[in-house]
């Protein structure tokens, strides 16, 4: 994808509506092959800012250039047979059959007869929908079906590009999922740019490669969704993705020195056992990580093989173990979770790439992060909730 | 009846075929100016506020009146008839226009412009047909005003069957005046039936029993 081109970018563009404007200072480049999704609420822009590209609106500031060629070039009406155009409401010709809609835009660009038939059973059947429905009219179609001949319709003449203007925003969640699933096959087979509007974040991070997020006409973040995930531009972005979202994002993305606790308890090799013990009951722990004089991580070492080997003359040195789980601070927490949970490990130390011990992972402090994942961070929001282990506890008490 | 038949066939033939002749020309001259200037009109709201109102005026003229007025301007005879008709028959067919076009679904209109059609090639393909209804249902509502006006266009020279009926009033004779008055309920109703069935065969279908 990095050798792609780039099929629209937007430089400085505004659009004034009546002294005020309703997009201002946007700088867009859309490569082909990309699935761009535009997201904001409403009244942020991104309609305007998607209808400028097929001239439907004509910016009063900056420039459009399509195909390397500023779209002011292009004569409009041309413009448009080459960009495919999908709406909400499907837009169907209701006086108009299935196959004469679907071949609207090859009819305008003057298409032989023969051509214009092979062309709308070759769309119907990437619709997915059967030949007897070139026939019928759209009235007579449920309204995933319309929209499914509205987006098909879109690639009548070819185009390269297609708009689409909250395609399934009146659609139920069911037919919703399936059309987008078709949208984005059609997108990854044919290799069409498609630009898409949407308010929507499941259905922007489930299809696009690029999203632009906008707000009152400005775009406030620019980039791929993973990035956006992990990098929100600011609390806008997160409102819009939601606690959720970013808790998931992070769980994926946290690594272990993001969570580690620092300065775990730990002895040095020279040291007497009687030192270790000390030591011990000073941290509340029973076992001790051992490090060298430079603290690089060596093994560890535990209150009962203290016990079974308790002698004065013994240091630390001696009775260590060595065969230690540890992780790299770098290393994603999603790997490392599992391997302390699922294998009953207390707790692994983290070193850095020098093997220096600088923290340690215990099951206590993954309790944490997957109790975020689960309720949110402002789990107390809800009183009822809040009280809800306590009445448990009590009831435990009473039995 | 028959006696009224022998008295006046030949007569009442003439007429009608005159009355038909003056309501048939205004109406065809109401259609060809007030549709296309209905739909000029939804390309400028502003303008098309005054315009309507304008058409509104003239309605409110009594149309005895309207007539008498034509003189001047045309003298007798059936040009002033059919120049008064066709005022009257605009106002339907043009608000019906206007409205009919206004009311187009304008995701249709914005699918059509978004997909490469041209404004001409938008208003007749797409919204010309989606506002067929409303804009036969004014024609049709035209035709039955015009066609019951036109009687008193014997009252400038224009003929038609309105010479029955004044000359029934002036004989005080009843036979005169229904003899007039029923061919043209007649040519009202048979008007509205043939306009109804060209409405039926204009208006788009948009299910496949309806074919």
């Amino acid at each position: 994808m990095a050798t792609t081109k780039e099929i629209v970018s937007f430089r400085d563009v505004a659009k004034i509506y009546r002294g005020r404007p309703a997009v201002s200072d946007v700088n867009i480049t859309i490569k082909e092959g990309e699935f761009v999704c535009f997201i904001g609420t409403s009244g942020s822009g991104k309609t305007t800012t998607m209808r400028m590209i097929n001239r439907m609106l004509e910016p009063t500031k900056g420039t459009i250039i399509f195909k390397g060629k500023n779209i002011r070039k292009y004569d409009p009406v041309r413009l448009r047979r080459t960009i495919g155009y999908v709406i909400q409401n499907n837009g169907l010709m209701p006086h108009m059959t299935i196959k004469d809609n679907i071949t609207l835009v090859p009819k305008l660009l003057k298409w032989s007869q023969e051509k214009m038939d092979k062309k709308a059973h070759e769309l119907i059947k990437l619709a997915e929908l059967p030949d007897s429905y070139l026939d019928m009219f759209p009235a007579e179609l449920s309204g995933g079906q319309q929209q499914r001949i509205g987006v098909v319709r879109a690639l009548a003449a070819d185009q390269d590009i297609i708009l689409m203007d909250e395609p399934f925003g009146a659609l139920d969640p069911i037919t919703r999922d399936n059309l987008q699933d078709l949208v984005k096959n059609l997108q990854e087979t044919l290799g069409k740019t498609i630009v898409f509007v949407t308010h929507d974040m499941d259905e922007a991070l489930k299809l696009a490669t690029h999203i632009v997020i906008m707000d009152s006409g400005k775009i406030i973040q620019d980039d791929t969704p993973d990035n956006i995930l992990q990098h929100p531009a600011n609390d806008f972005v997160k409102d819009l993705l939601g606690e959720e979202r970013l808790l998931q994002a992070q769980q994926n993305t946290l690594s272990v020195g993001d969570i580690m606790s620092k300065n775990p308890a730990h002895i040095t090799l020279g040291r007497s056992l009687s030192e270790a013990i000390w030591e011990m009951s000073r941290h509340h722990v029973d076992s001790l990580l051992v490090t060298d004089d430079s603290k690089k991580l060596k093994g560890y070492i535990d209150l009962e093989t203290i016990n079974d080997h308790y002698s004065k003359d013994l240091s630390v040195s001696d009775i260590y173990a060595n065969n230690l789980i540890k992780v790299r601070k770098d290393s994603f927490l999603r790997d490392t979770s599992e391997r302390i949970l699922k294998q009953g490990y207390k707790y692994v130390p983290v070193v850095d790439k020098d093997n220096t011990l600088i923290g340690i992972v215990t099951r206590a402090s993954l309790v944490n992060v997957v109790y975020d994942a689960i309720w949110g961070k402002e789990e107390l929001e809800n009183p009822e909730d809040a009280n809800l282990p306590v009445s448990i506890s009590k009831g435990s008490e009473n039995a | 009846m028959i006696d009224f038949l022998n008295q006046h066939g030949s007569e009442l033939i003439i007429k009608t075929w005159e009355q038909i002749y003056i309501a048939g020309f205004s109406i065809l001259l109401g259609v060809v100016v007030a549709v296309p200037l209905g739909i000029l009109l939804t390309r400028f709201p502003k303008t098309a506020k005054y315009v309507m109102s304008i058409s509104s005026m003239l309605q409110t003229i009594p149309s005895l009146a309207l007539l008498a007025l034509m003189i001047p301007i045309f003298g007798i005879g059936t040009l002033p008839s059919i120049v008064a008709l066709f005022i009257y028959s605009l106002l339907p067919i043009l608000r019906n226009t206007y409205i009919g076009m206004s009311k187009v679904n304008r995701n249709l209109v914005d699918a059509a412009k978004g997909m490469g059609m041209t404004t001409m090639q938008s208003i007749i393909h797409v919204e010309v047909p989606m506002a067929m209804p409303i804009i036969m249902a004014g024609i049709r509502l035209s035709t039955i005003y015009v066609i019951s006006w036109s009687t008193l266009a014997s009252y400038i020279g224009a003929g038609g069957l309105g010479d029955f009926i004044f000359n029934g009033l002036n004989l005080y004779n009843p036979s005169l005046i229904i003899g007039g008055t029923i061919p043209v309920t007649l040519l009202a109703i048979l008007a509205d039936y043939l306009l109804g069935k060209l409405e039926k065969h204009l208006t788009p279908t948009t299910k496949r029993s309806e074919v």
